[in-house]
């Protein structure tokens, strides 16, 4: 062994391999490998696109087709735009699920370990997947989202009881409710990295977003219409539907989700940086 | 080099690691031995940044290893099997590690060729042997043609080719300078690989030696003499530091002289030797002799063996 190999030891090393370095970018685009590379993840999506283009036009064609028989207090309550975008209803878990994945499937499966051991700065690892996540369910979603409400519009336009995409408000709620996709899969992720359990995460997503809100409607009005409006769900729904559940502007709803979607990121950031992996 | 002070984990009441203190040098293979449960395990991951030590501190090249720019230079691991996602391919998996490091795509292949995991490159990592799982382990830990290697259990799972190519790899590794620790509770492993041996049992260090020291620690070496005057050389060879004794006719088993001085004995009083032969204790006799206190679950048949003294602990830390 010569000297200069002793001498590298000493405080760190020179790479043998140029160029190495860990940046933010690089373990975004590490990230991005990791996601295109699961097959679950690709399909996951697909599904969520499906039941929001799918689901959306299924009910709109429905509601065109009797719409000579709806009653006066269900024409009075239509949304054409509601209509178009009430797959996404269903979509969000998918997206909640595939965020739940994303991290509680790295833990299950060790792969956590590879990952925080080559980026031992961890929270680089949840910033670069937080980032890969929004960017292509982002595209995703509010893409899908466009697909539903025009083609939900033109199943609806025979009656001529469709919406323009020019019509007041159409373009923020269409585009909301693809970002809305997107801050439940953050939640989902966030969930995930907080248990480290596929089971448990998809279930404290369920139940936030499906269990708990109507519970609630259970209890008395005095309460529940205090605290309704700032459940995640009825918050993403002031900015991206017309349900009346909410008195919450679109604004607000979307600061409350949003703030919801911080916290719960703040708590697994917190747990992935103290905690032993 | 991997220098470990003081090294603490506690889990709950649970002590996993207890005070550890030892470096790991360049140059040189260095074993990590324990029974199941010593702490091995848990003292990698503490080197690796995944645990934090309760108190003490680990350096990897000098520094705390979170604390790497290149990470994957300065540090390979191997710390189980399967760390890994399963429904990835192992080229996939191994891309994305190379890339938070800024790894070239073709050091990623050629470190599948070097494992020999290329025909199964693009297969799903799920359906992976245990073998194969290692060999992709060891291909993840060589990625970024790191300074300093930690391998825990590397041979779990390889046929004895596969066992044969981890010793010749380990060795040549070290040769360039590297520093390669490798764990194992299995001696007879180590005392082909390792010139360095760091021993623990229940959390704490038993030894910190070279190899040959070690069996030489932990072990009284016996001297067989054959010879058809077993009786003459017996009364003539047992003293206050030496006993003899005779597992049948013609046989003697010395301990506490060694074979010179036996020999002269024998000459000095015209005593015949048919036979004089030093028998070492193997590593893993000096291994089981030293972790018998501390094997963490004793099976019920060992109780008899408790009164056994560990000799030379006096010596050992």
């Amino acid at each position: 062994m010569t000297a200069a190999v002793l001498n590298r030891q000493d405080v760190g090393v020179t790479p043998r391999l140029a160029g190495m370095k860990v940046t933010q970018w690089r373990v975004i685009k590490s990230e991005w490998t990791k996601f295109r590379s699961l097959r679950s993840s690709v399909i996951t999506l697909l599904v969520a696109v499906l039941l929001t283009i799918g689901l959306g036009a299924l009910i709109s064609g429905v509601v065109a087709a009797h719409w000579a028989d709806a009653k006066p207090d269900e024409r009075a309550s239509f949304h054409a735009l509601d209509t178009s975008l009430s797959g996404i209803g269903i979509a969000q878990l998918a997206i909640g699920v595939l965020g739940v994945l994303l991290l509680s499937g790295e833990y299950s499966t060790g792969m956590i370990r590879s990952s925080l051991t080559a980026v031992p700065r961890r929270l680089a690892v949840l910033w670069a997947k937080i980032s890969v996540f929004a960017g292509v369910v982002g595209i995703v979603s509010i893409a899908s989202a466009f697909g539903a409400f025009f083609l939900g519009q033109s199943l609806l336009s025979s009656k001529h009881i469709s919406v323009s995409i020019t019509s007041p408000d159409a373009l923020r709620m269409v585009f909301g409710a693809g970002v809305y996709m997107v801050l439940v899969g953050i939640i989902g992720m966030a969930l995930g990295g907080l248990l480290r359990n596929t089971a448990a995460g998809i279930s404290s997503l369920v139940a936030m977003f499906f269990v708990i809100p109507p519970v609630l409607g259970l209890l008395p009005s005095s309460i529940a219409d205090r605290v309704g409006p700032y459940l995640p769900s009825n918050a993403g729904q002031a900015f991206w539907t017309h349900a009346t559940g909410t008195h919450l502007s679109a604004l607000a709803g979307f600061a409350v989700l949003c703030a919801w979607a911080a916290a719960a990121v703040a708590a697994a950031a917190l747990r992935m940086k103290r905690a032993d992996a | 080099m991997i220098e470990v002070t003081g090294l603490t984990k506690k889990y709950g009441d649970k002590t996993a690691v207890n005070n550890l203190t030892f470096t790991v040098q360049p140059g040189i293979v260095t074993g990590f031995l324990g029974p199941n449960g010593a702490g091995k395990s848990t003292t990698m991951r503490m080197i690796a940044g995944l645990d934090a030590p309760t108190s003490g501190s680990v350096l990897v090249n000098g520094r705390p290893y979170r604390n790497a720019k290149a990470p994957m230079a300065e540090l390979g691991t191997l710390l189980e099997a399967k760390a890994v996602h399963t429904s990835r391919s192992a080229f996939n998996h191994l891309l994305a590690l190379a890339q938070t490091n800024g790894v070239p795509k073709s050091r990623v292949t050629d470190v599948i060729d070097l494992v020999g995991l290329g025909e199964v490159a693009k297969k799903r990592t799920g359906g992976f042997s245990l073998g194969m799982g290692q060999r992709l382990g060891i291909a993840s830990a060589l990625l970024g043609d790191p300074q300093t290697i930690i391998l825990d259990e590397p041979i779990n799972g390889l046929d004895p080719e596969g066992i044969l190519w981890v010793r010749n790899l380990l060795k040549g590794l070290a040769a360039e300078g590297r520093t390669v620790f490798v764990s194992s509770h299995l001696m007879s492993e180590m005392s082909q690989t390792a010139q360095h041996l760091v021993v623990i049992g229940r959390g704490e260090l038993i030894a910190d030696v070279d190899e040959a020291a070690f069996v030489a620690m932990a072990s009284t070496n016996v001297v067989l003499v054959r010879t058809p005057q077993a009786t003459e050389l017996r009364d003539l060879l047992i003293g206050p530091d030496v006993s003899v004794s005779s597992p049948e006719a013609g046989l003697l088993e010395v301990h506490g002289l060694n074979a010179e001085q036996i020999g002269d004995v024998a000459f000095e009083h015209h005593l015949r030797l048919h036979g004089l032969a030093v028998q070492e204790a193997s590593l893993e006799e000096a291994f089981m002799e030293m972790t018998r206190d501390t094997v963490e679950f004793h099976a019920q048949t060992t109780e008899e063996n408790a009164g056994r003294h560990q000799v030379g602990a006096g010596e050992v830390r």
